[in-house]
């Protein structure tokens, strides 16, 4: 597959769009592979691509059990950002943003990544202090951040209802102007099509429905397309972690799973520039380059693995877009969705070694997991190709939980559904 | 989803908190063995199917609850008044 350029784009203009190529092969699987990654969501791919292009290990297989892109990958609201307060989160997240600015280069497909800025809005004067503090922690570790009054907030947002008299006043806002959104597609594909060319194979329609054991040891997977050996078996999947862990054996985790909705209107001429969050509720809005207003709130707070919410937080959400921008309140909602959360106990991720020998995990992404895609397959390539983590995923492990180092950004203790 | 407390009747999702899975059995506070704790406060079974869970009806009664729901459907097949007493919890 030659290389996606402009000139490409005349040449097959020229020949009525006749001599493009699919993205990727559709290889069957072979018998075994050096490593196998359960899970063809962002964080598979990538980490299918960093193997193959960091260490030198191609000889994998990426077992999808939908379409490529069919989980959360395809389903978020597609927020980059490193505006983290706490060391274990902050180095990791930085990192991943400085993959994503070159990320369309690298991958050689543009993941329309555009650095637009995110703003979190305050409303008390303890959340300024709180929200300052964040800021100051951000740029201690070499992260951008800096303090907007109303009036600045006033200027990059026209819409914006900053009215002494709303309910929850508007006193100021933390922006990290590096950070932005990107195409959520675009992601999983330009991995795939680029972990691809390296050699990786992708199986499509491949679901995982057991694992395969030397002794103590995990040495391959069973899929709906037959047995499949590996010396190292990942696993990747996100919202289906407990239920894919169980094939293991491995009956409880520091996980649950829980839906989170987001939604999309119709399309409007140019009204906000950047990502704001409104900080006396919850909700995250953007607007995208087709126009639609794209934005989402809360979990819906209850053990789910049904991609599906219910109206509570609808209503809460619109509430708060309308309280935010009210001419909003005229706007028509086109569409809604859901994605299954892989919740942690303390909010931040996993990426380690094990829990079983020949195992691999990548888990716990909560809300946040689309603007980690690149560093977590880099460091899950890494734990993978040398059995240990990296020093930006030590933090991550699964015994932390036991040994007492959450990494707990909201302190809020092991209520998954309230992170 | 509607919820059908066993005092005030269908309700509203919106009236009700979430409290988590029902299953676990708060340890001896007498304890001392870290792996209990541990597993008490952290691990969860995470099913995809039936899940025994608590709720509170704050919007409505207080009474806290056990629902019985299935986490792949949202049916509930059970609700009761959660026990007042949780075993292995000792008061002095
Ligand atoms: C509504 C919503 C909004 C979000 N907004 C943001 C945001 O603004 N910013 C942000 O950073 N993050 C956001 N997220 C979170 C982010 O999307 C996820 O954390 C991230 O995509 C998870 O990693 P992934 O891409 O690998 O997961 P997925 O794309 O879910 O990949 C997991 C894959 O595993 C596959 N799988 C599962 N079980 C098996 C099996 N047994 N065999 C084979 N394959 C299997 C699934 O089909 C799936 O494709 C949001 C999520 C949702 C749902
Ligand atoms: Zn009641």
């Amino acid at each position: 597959m030659a290389e996606y350029s402009a000139w490409q784009v005349l040449k097959n203009a020229w020949r009525g769009n006749t001599g493009w190529k699919p993205a990727w092969r559709k290889p069957d699987p072979k018998p075994d592979y050096d490593v196998v990654i359960i899970g063809g969501g962002g964080h598979g791919l990538s980490t299918a691509y960093y193997l193959a292009k960091n260490h030198g290990i191609a000889n994998v297989a990426v077992c999808e059990k939908g379409w490529l892109g069919s989980g959360n990958i395809g389903r978020n609201t597609t927020i980059v950002r490193s505006n983290y307060l706490l060391q274990g989160n902050t180095p990791f997240y930085e990192h991943s943003m400085k993959l994503w600015e070159n990320l369309s280069h690298e991958l050689n497909f543009n993941v329309m990544f555009s650095q637009r800025g995110i703003i979190n809005l305050c409303h008390t004067p303890a959340q300024m202090d709180d929200t300052a503090r964040r800021g100051n922690a951000m740029r201690l570790m070499g992260v951008d951040a800096r303090m907007l009054t109303p009036e600045e907030l006033g200027r990059r947002m026209p819409g914006l209802d900053l009215s002494p008299n709303a309910r929850f006043p508007i006193l100021g806002g933390l922006e990290q102007p590096r950070a932005g959104t990107a195409r959520h597609d675009a992601v999983a594909w330009g991995y795939a099509r680029a972990a691809d060319r390296r050699g990786v194979d992708l199986l499509e329609n491949c679901e995982v429905i057991g694992f395969l054991r030397d002794g103590d040891r995990i040495a391959g997977v069973r899929t709906t397309r037959g047995e499949i050996r590996a010396k190292k078996v990942a696993v990747c999947v996100a919202g289906s972690t407990g239920a894919g862990m169980k094939l293991a054996g491995i009956d409880r985790l520091p996980i649950e799973s829980h839906v989170l909705q987001a939604f999309v209107s119709e399309s409007l001429k140019p009204l906000l520039d950047t990502v704001v969050t409104f900080g006396a509720g919850h909700l995250y809005i953007s607007q995208s380059d087709k126009g639609g207003l794209v934005f989402g709130g809360d979990i819906d707070g209850y053990n789910t693995y049904a991609q599906r919410g219910n109206l509570p937080i609808v209503e809460d959400v619109m509430a708060e877009a309308v309280t935010l921008f009210p001419a909003a309140a005229k706007v028509r909602l086109l569409r809604s969705w859901g994605g299954i959360m892989d919740m942690s106990m303390d909010g931040s991720p996993i990426i380690a070694t094990g829990p079983l020998p020949g195992m691999y995990l990548n888990c716990g992404w909560c809300y946040g997991g689309f603007k980690a895609t690149p560093a977590s397959g880099w460091c899950f390539a890494h734990t993978i190709a040398k059995d240990e983590p990296h020093p930006l995923n030590e933090a991550y492990s699964l015994d932390r939980f036991h040994r007492g180092y959450v990494i707990d950004e909201k302190g809020q203790g092991a209520t998954p559904w309230k992170h | 989803m509607r919820i059908t407390c066993p005092h005030c009747g269908p309700r509203d999702l919106v009236e009700f908190s979430y409290h988590g899975d029902a299953t676990l059995t708060r340890p001896d506070s007498a304890s001392t063995d870290q792996d209990v704790w541990n597993a008490y406060v952290y691990d969860r079974a995470n099913p995809a199917g039936e899940h025994r869970e608590f709720w509170q009806h704050s919007g409505g009664c207080r009474k806290h609850l056990v629902v019985t729901r299935n986490t792949l459907t949202h049916a509930i097949s059970g609700v009761d008044f959660a026990p007042g007493k949780r075993t292995g919890r000792k008061r002095s």
